[in-house]
């Protein structure tokens, strides 16, 4: 075994770990059998001990857990400064935070602390080699993610500070199945903290059960500007019940109202890989493409020819939805 | 009361509509063929300073980091409303990533001195890494909250702010000094003044490396500034290598720029018969139910 241990931060929605946190534990173990090393965690909160043999089940050997009354709620200074220490006394080389509201709030102080890189949101990991004049990185993290509006991809290393640290864009990931054979070594920790770290005070959290799961659903069937007036509208949600699918939507749908924030698919919205994907009336910028191009099998319906979501369509039905989506649905109910 | 705010900003290239002609062959951005614009989420920042001050009294003094063409943004923000602000610019800085970035806008604020609140905006959208604003508060050794969506009380020693979290929103409270990150979601910025513009419209930059002069902090509104101060390196008392690409731990290895994956896309005719084919062959496969 390699000493290049990879940790993941953990994260709790609602009292339950985070999804995020689940994907992180199982792309650590890639990371980890490609460096020979193990999948380390590190869970703060109050009273959360026995959610943590689930990420075990999910491949993580070892998590280091800082329990208090005070931490029940994420705050950053504290979340910050424990996460520091537990990095300075158990040295990982890799550091992984979801590139959540709160990943992304304590990440960053964590790698200022700590002087070393940071890369956010990333949609891609992989073990590579990076040389810098005449010397070479061996198995170093090569840090993958769009930028610049998501018109180009970066791949991004910090080979001379360790750990690597980076975020990653929830729901990018694959969760593996449990194993429920495999068990964690718990590692109670005493946090270092004083009275004055505690800076935050939370007054009230509240939390929306989401309106659509777009994430787990295997058929996902998106409406776009192309799909805006009612009766297209009333197509789509009527083909995805038929299907039993849900709905997604493109930016600019949602922007107008009619659906909320949940249900956008792409770089600002949700990721999704579903088994069928269906694009009506949508023209495919980059933007969009970023949150579906994974589907298995995408169907692009589009009145222009030359609408970019062709180019990664695996079927193309060139016109106007409202004859395609009623054909669709006709073309279904007559074979139950 | 009056509360004393630094407010970060950025000059960034507008990267909602790229053209093909803004990327090289070799799929990097061609940032001259970009315009550039006020970073949009840092607008919001101003604004909420801005209403800050119309609510309790205060100052705003504006930092932004870049090249000497960046005072164009500091312009604007003397139009809006802002009381002082600065360039930092400096060849040192160049290729600086989020670390080394939040480095110098911490040399400059602590040149300031005196602050309650830092607000910056959530994040700018050449990078999306919303990095640099808990960077700066750790550098600065304060308190933050980021994703800021409104700000609720304020006292003369604290600040009350919802903030965004997925899939709902926290109330969070905290004493001064705190820094902010500030969302689009928080408010609708305001236009430039009219008087505001003709009365520095051709305001210029002048290097100058004296210490900041804390006093504007307390003078009247009227006191007009007559140059827009324009620190470097030493002026901030920064250390060269943690600026600018030196201080970079990050480093990009790849660029590649988008290209359509042109996978085969079959042609499914807009008919009964083309259509029905296409739902059986998915069907067959397990795709549909
Ligand atoms: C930083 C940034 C982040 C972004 N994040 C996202 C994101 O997360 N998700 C996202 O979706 N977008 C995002 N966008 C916006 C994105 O760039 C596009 O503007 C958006 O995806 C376009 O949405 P649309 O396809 O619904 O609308 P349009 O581009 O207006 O396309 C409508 C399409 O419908 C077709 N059409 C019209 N009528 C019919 C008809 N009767 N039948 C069939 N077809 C018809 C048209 O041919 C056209 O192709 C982002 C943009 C930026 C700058």
């Amino acid at each position: 075994m390699s000493d290049k241990n990879v940790m993941v931060f953990i994260e709790y929605n609602n009292g339950k770990i985070a999804d995020v946190s689940l994907e992180l534990i199982c792309e650590a173990k890639k990371l980890a059998s490609k460096l020979g090393s193990a999948v380390t965690a590190v869970a703060i909160g109050d009273k959360i001990a026995t959610s943590l043999p689930l990420l075990g089940y999910h491949g993580c050997s070892k998590v280091f857990l800082y329990e208090d009354k005070r931490l029940a709620n994420f705050t950053s200074v504290p979340y910050a400064k424990i996460v520091v220490e537990t990095i300075k006394k158990y040295n990982p080389y890799i550091v992984l935070f979801g590139a959540t509201t709160n990943g992304r709030d304590v990440a960053p102080r964590v790698a200022s602390e700590l002087k070393c890189g940071l890369t956010a949101d990333c949609t891609d990991l992989q073990i590579g080699e990076h040389d810098i004049k005449d010397k070479v990185y061996k198995d170093i993290l090569l840090q993958i993610r769009p930028a610049f509006g998501g018109n180009i991809i970066a791949t991004i290393v910090s080979p001379e500070s360790i750990p690597s640290m980076a975020t990653v864009r929830e729901g990018v990931m694959k969760i593996s199945p449990p194993n429920m054979e495999l068990t964690i070594e718990i590692v109670k920790e005493e946090h270092q903290l004083s009275a004055d770290d505690f800076m935050s005070e939370v007054l009230e959290i509240v939390r929306k059960e989401r309106s659509v799961n777009l994430k787990g659903a295997a058929i996902v069937v998106s409406a776009g500007m192309g799909a805006a007036d009612e009766d297209s509208f009333a197509l789509v949600k009527e083909l995805a019940k038929t299907v039993g699918g849900v709905v997604g939507a493109s930016r600019p749908f949602v922007d107008s109202g009619r659906l909320e924030r949940d249900h956008q698919v792409g770089q600002t919205g949700t990721t999704v890989r579903p088994n069928l994907y269906i694009a009506c009336g949508i023209s495919g910028q980059i933007q969009h493409r970023a949150g579906m191009a994974e589907s298995k099998r995408i169907i692009a319906i589009n009145s222009d020819p030359n609408a970019p979501i062709f180019g990664i369509a695996h079927y193309g039905i060139v016109g106007d939805i409202k004859e395609i989506i009623p054909r669709m649905i006709k073309a279904y109910k007559n074979k139950l | 009361m009056g509360l004393n705010m630094i407010v970060t900003v950025k000059q960034v290239p507008d990267t909602h509509d790229v053209a093909s002609d803004a990327m090289k062959p070799d799929g990097t951005v061609n940032r001259a063929a970009l315009p550039t614009i006020f970073n949009p989420e840092d607008l919001n920042a101003l604004e909420e300073a801005l209403k800050i001050k119309d609510r309790v009294g205060g100052k705003i003094t504006v930092i932004t980091m870049g090249p000497p063409k960046a005072v164009d943004v500091l312009r604007d923000c003397l139009f809006r409303g802002a009381d002082d602000v600065v360039l930092i610019s400096d060849r040192k800085f160049a290729g600086a990533d989020t670390l080394a970035t939040s480095y110098a806008l911490k040399c400059a604020v602590e040149k300031i001195g005196k602050y309650d609140i830092v607000l910056c905006g959530r994040q700018a959208i050449d990078g999306d890494t919303a990095q640099v604003g808990p960077q700066l508060a750790e550098k600065l050794g304060i308190n933050q909250i980021t994703c800021v969506t409104a700000v609720k009380e304020l006292s003369d020693s604290f600040i009350t702010a919802q903030r965004a979290v997925d899939g709902g929103h926290e109330i969070v409270k905290s004493k001064f000094p705190v820094l902010l990150t500030v969302t689009a979601e928080a408010n609708e910025p305001r236009s430039p003044s009219a008087k505001k513009v003709m009365m520095y419209k051709n305001i210029d930059k002048k290097t100058t490396d004296e210490s900041y002069d804390e006093t504007y902090m307390t003078a009247g509104d009227n006191a007009a500034l007559t140059f827009i101060k324009e620190w470097n390196v030493d002026s901030i008392k920064a250390d060269p290598e943690q600026c600018g690409l030196s201080g970079s731990p990050t480093k990009v290895k790849k660029i590649q720029s988008v290209v359509l994956t042109a996978s085969n896309t079959k042609q499914i005719q807009n008919n009964e018969q083309s259509i029905a084919a296409l739902i059986n062959e998915l069907r067959a496969e397990h795709i549909l139910g």
